[in-house]
């Protein structure tokens, strides 16, 4: 494979090492085009109708209540004072729930409504209909609950030995992972405990839903769901319906960063709905929206790294405890990729890392961006600055003499044998010029730490530089199956895609349009809304709809081409791969024969259905080895912070990033979602942490919990796009979303570190962990 | 049957004065005046308050401007951050317009007013130490006429507003000298302070005034370190002090704001933290009145 496959993007903000390359004209249309969203105008305007903007004559209101209590026993529930109250027309808890009482994505652990026993802040007790929604509010404020107040456990590393929070009890998942050696040591050996907060996935818009029965005893869910399939099964079973009775429609997506639409909100609404056989409207407030749906999993790493006298690794231990919150949502999974990268893309011969995910009584923690992955990221980079400070080897070099390549092995056993042009993405970053340093531009065009016209003082900030290398899996991991169904339908020169891959903002359907004309030259290609009455296409999770979606929209419509330029191609006494179609003409290879799209189909509808189904993978054994994943994706990010030392403000400068991409799809989207990404990892690296105090979340609200703003997000320069080809993948492309997020908080903590000489073991970064001597 | 009206606010007047304010409010004492809403809005869409009527304050134009009286500035209290942060107003009360300018984005200094910062007394609101340190004070109305009271004692609790009566006018000293407001935030862009410090000079009393915001329920005075950091500054001259003396305000400021705790116990970290944020904020702040 060619190590020099770098693209350069014309017409955009990428950065001037990337522009060397001669600029190519950019296509119109098909793969490689720059093609915008389809609803981008829309959603611009304000005009797009997401869930919360959904009507339905007749409507009632539900309004959810939640435990104030972090852990407590539920003595008793009295709802007739609600139920008494003008207005309300339903109110259900526990008792009402008429199916499967408990749910869960993996295992069935979570209960609709608590019963009996409350496990978290927030945790849902009863759902309220009224017909308007503050009375429906202040009907959920008239339940009596009594609770009897237990001791919550907060420190995930008492939940081994504490009373079992649940049946299940308090450990979800262990992983002893041993790779190589126990007996190896090194010449050097550095320790470090590290701790990553609880980040949360903060969508723009709150959860929202519309519930309608049916009148066959059914009921349609009208969510922004980003795995449709899932939630309609699993509300389903709450319902004590068959899957077809439950109809799941998606509206837009608000902002997701993993699954969203917990189905915590939509199988009251739903209960609700069928309770009452009127539609029902939930929209959640921001603080509900904060405790109601999952976070980032909060970390306690310890890390030991052995190395030779030249830096080179030799042997890794770590231990990684993940705080699940109260239920086991998607923790064991996060817990295999902690694991399984806990060494980062660097070569360690031998490796022990042990990882646990445990039961609190904390928030839940589920699917957020880059899970499990960014967690170890921030430590074992950490770690590789702790051994370059010791060695005195500069920390880009010592990253450097590790990296890996294809062919090296995973600490699970697993070979890599996608592309994995590490060394080149780390060269990029390390060789791209430094931006300016303030003292050549005027002071009023410092933007110092804290902000304009802010505390900042130029004679106390200390600039730093740090690095931090990344890598994350693609698709699901350990043996699920990653299958995914799409059709293309023709008519009149325009196609429709069909395919219920959840578009969530990470662009899915702009890729899916531009498969089509790339495969079947029309220009007008629509993608239909989606429902669970089409096949699955599985969780808006991992990158996975731009592989095995995307996949099955080329397969299909690659079958609808077939069918097109069959009879041409018998007709001309050729094989279908020699004509070709562009702007509505279907010529031959050599030109000579020739004739339009229109006349070829005269009237005909054609439609395929295909699936894409990636390679098996199989679960991680007792001892962490398996071949558990599909495809990995690779970056390297250098930070340059500038840091007020005697106040700890914090400013990331400019973020210089090369990742590995396969191929470009769409160059405006691609460098969108990485400047959506390294955003993300900005605000988990400084300010994103929704802090608890005995299991209480503090401050439910965008004041309290601060994400990043334009002024804190940094310029952000694409270096380097490498695009090698994965074979496996459909187009041979990567997903690139989750990569600049797990990467991102470690080259900010780097580069802290470089300014100010402190560890920085704690994301985020708190001001006084920044603070050092003049 | 339907229960739409009950929740809904009743009645919501818009009075064109000062005059009528106070009169809708006397007819409806459950009434609540609303200016820019931005905090008693995001009160009532928490469904933390539901007043059963608002007298919205934006038409009454006498409140909405400034006028000059006897070398005081009396602002209304309908003045926006938006228009204290603009150059204008800055010549008059620089440390109030840098404070407004750090209030908040765009979209809440456009709509938040001086008089709600006042009476919504939040422990962070950012005009409140600046007006602490120029001891400026309230012209109240209400049934029975009008009346001042110091901002100082609104915030403590010492004299509150009664049934009836609106914050009309914040009365200020126009004191024609260097003032500086400083916060500290977690992040760059628009954030609520983790502490704050404005610091006034009054080279006619020959004055250092300092108030500490963000650290208590209302803004702090640390008056000794005030007198102490006056009797050192040269004030028929250059008013420069020498970097030792600017790091030991910084330090006094610091110690009497954030106290020790009774009983000799350690501060924790992030208290500590908090200390060394005021002291250099102090430090800084008096650097550059006095610079």
């Amino acid at each position: 494979m060619s190590s020099d496959a770098t693209t350069a993007i014309p017409a955009l903000p990428f950065a001037e090492a990337a522009g060397a390359a001669p600029e190519a004209e950019a296509p119109r249309q098909g793969l490689g085009a720059s093609l915008p969203q389809a609803d981008a105008r829309a959603k611009a305007e304000g005009t797009f109708p997401y869930a919360s903007d959904l009507w339905a004559e007749g409507l009632l209101w539900a309004a959810i209540l939640r435990s104030p209590h972090a852990h407590a026993r539920i003595v008793s529930v009295d709802t007739s004072a609600a139920e008494a109250m003008p207005g309300v027309r339903a109110v259900v808890t526990a008792a009402d729930v008429p199916g499967a009482a408990t749910y869960g994505r993996r295992v069935a652990d979570r209960p609709v409504f608590a019963d009996g026993l409350v496990r978290h802040h927030g945790e849902a007790i009863a759902a309220i209909a009224a017909d308007h929604p503050d009375t429906a509010r202040l009907a959920t404020a008239a339940i009596v609950v009594e609770y009897e107040l237990l001791e919550p456990v907060t420190d995930p590393e008492k939940a081994f030995a504490a009373e079992p929070l649940h049946p299940d009890g308090n450990l979800i998942r262990h992983i002893p992972l041993s790779f190589g050696d126990p007996e190896a040591t090194g010449e050097v050996v550095v320790e470090g405990l590290y701790r990553v907060g609880r980040q949360d996935p903060a969508p723009i818009g709150a959860e929202a839903g519309l519930a309608v029965p049916r009148p066959d005893g059914g009921v349609e869910l009208y969510t922004a769901s980003t795995d449709p399939h899932t939630d309609r099964d699993l509300a389903a079973a709450c319902f004590g319906l068959t899957p077809d009775q439950v109809k799941v429609v998606v509206t837009g997506v608000p902002g997701a960063t993993g699954d969203r639409e917990d189905p915590g909100f939509q199988i009251p609404l739903g209960l609700l709905a069928l309770r009452t056989g009127c539609p029902v409207k939930l929209t959640a407030t921001r603080e509900e929206s904060f405790l109601g749906h999952a976070h980032r999993h909060p970390t306690l790493l310890r890390y030991r790294h052995h190395a030779d006298a030249e830096g080179r690794l030799v042997k890794v231990e770590a231990q990684i405890l993940l705080d699940a919150g109260a239920y086991a949502d998607s923790s064991s999974e996060s817990l295999a990729a902690a694991v399984a990268f806990a060494c980062g893309p660097y070569v360690v011969p031998h490796a022990f890392v042990e990882g646990w995910a445990v039961r609190t009584n904390n928030p839940p923690s589920g699917h957020v961006r880059g899970e499990g992955a960014m967690q170890v990221c921030a430590a074992y980079e950490a770690q590789m600055d702790k051994l370059a400070g010791r060695l005195g080897i500069d920390p880009a070099e010592l990253r450097m003499r590790n990296v890996m390549a294809t062919g090296d092995l995973l600490p699970t056993g697993q070979t890599v044998t996608c592309p994995a042009p590490v060394a080149e993405l780390l060269a990029a970053v390390r060789d791209f010029p430094l931006p300016a340093l303030p003292k050549d531009t005027p002071e009023e065009d410092w933007l110092l730490p804290g902000g304009p016209e802010g505390a900042g003082e130029p004679g106390a900030v200390r600039r730093g530089v740090g690095y931090a290398l990344g890598m994350v899996h693609m698709l699901g991991a350990e043996g699920t199956d990653e299958v995914s169904t799409a059709t293309v339908r023709v008519l009149d020169g325009v196609a429709t895609v069909i395919c219920s891959a959840v578009d969530t903002g990470s662009g899915f359907s702009t890729l899916a349009r531009q498969i089509v004309q790339e495969t079947l030259g029309v220009d007008e290609v629509h993608v239909a809304p989606v429902d669970t009455d089409q096949p699955p296409a599985g969780a808006a999770t991992h990158g996975r709809h731009t592989w095995v979606s995307g996949g099955a929209v080329e397969r299909a419509a690659k079958m609808v081409r077939t069918q097109l330029l069959q009879p041409l191609a018998h007709k001309f006494g050729m094989s279908t791969e020699l004509l070709q179609i562009s702007d509505g003409k279907i010529t031959s290879y050599d030109g000579v024969l020739s004739t339009t799209v229109a006349e070829e189909m005269n009237g005909k509808e054609l439609w395929a259905t295909a699936q894409c189904r990636p390679h098996p993978t199989e679960p991680l054994d007792e001892s962490g080895q398996g071949d558990a994943f599909v495809g990995l994706a690779f970056c390297a990010i250098r930070a340059v912070v500038d840091v007020d030392i005697e106040l700890g403000a914090v400013r990331v400068v400019e973020m210089a990033v090369a990742q590995d991409v396969g191929r470009i799809l769409n160059p405006a989207q691609l460098a969108t979602r990485i400047e959506a990404g390294v955003t993300q990892g900005v605000g988990a690296a400084l300010t994103e942490n929704l802090r608890t105090a005995r299991g209480l979340v503090r401050h439910p609200d965008l004041t309290g919990y601060a994400l990043p703003t334009s002024l804190d997000a940094p310029d952000i320069r694409i270096v380097k796009l490498v695009e090698e080809r994965d074979v496996v993948a459909p187009f041979g492309a990567k997903a690139a979303s989750a990569v600049p997020v797990v990467t991102s908080p470690a080259a900010v903590a780097a580069a802290v570190r470089a300014a100010t000489g402190r560890p920085v073991n704690r994301l985020p970064i708190r001001p006084q962990a920044a603070v050092a001597a003049p | 049957m339907t229960t739409h009206a009950p929740q809904t606010a009743q009645s919501v007047t818009l009075p064109a004065s000062l005059d009528e304010a106070v009169a809708a409010l006397t007819a409806m004492p459950a009434a609540v005046p609303v200016a820019g809403g931005t905090d008693l809005m995001a009160a009532v869409n928490r469904g933390q308050l539901r007043p059963a009527g608002l007298v919205g304050l934006g038409r009454i134009n006498e409140i909405r401007g400034w006028q000059y009286q006897d070398g005081h500035a009396l602002l209304g209290a309908g003045l926006t951050h938006a228009r204290m942060g603009r150059p204008d107003f800055a010549a008059l009360i620089p440390a109030l317009a840098a404070a407004s300018r750090a209030a908040g984005p765009p979209q809440i200094r456009n709509a938040g007013t001086l008089g709600g910062n006042v009476v919504t007394a939040a422990p962070t609101g950012d005009s409140l130490p600046v007006l602490a340190a120029l001891e400026a004070d309230l012209v109240v109305v209400g049934p029975l006429g009008s009346r001042e009271i110091p901002v100082s004692h609104l915030l403590a609790g010492r004299d509150l507003l009664a049934p009836g009566e609106l914050v009309a006018f914040v009365r200020v000293p126009l004191l024609h000298a260097p003032q500086v407001f400083l916060k500290a935030t977690g992040r760059t862009g628009p954030a609520r302070a983790s502490a704050s410090v404005a610091v006034v000079l009054d080279p006619a009393r020959r004055g250092v005034r300092c108030a500490v915001g963000a650290v208590a329920p209302m803004p702090l005075r640390p008056l000794e370190a005030e007198r102490w950091i006056a009797s050192l500054v040269d004030w028929d001259n250059d008013r420069a002090l020498a970097p030792e003396a600017l790091t030991a305000f910084g330090e006094y400021v610091a110690a009497a704001c954030v106290p020790d705790p009774p009983g000799g116990e350690q501060l924790s970290p992030a208290v500590l933290h908090l200390r060394r944020t005021v002291a250099t904020l102090a430090r800084r702040a008096l650097g550059r009145a006095l610079s």
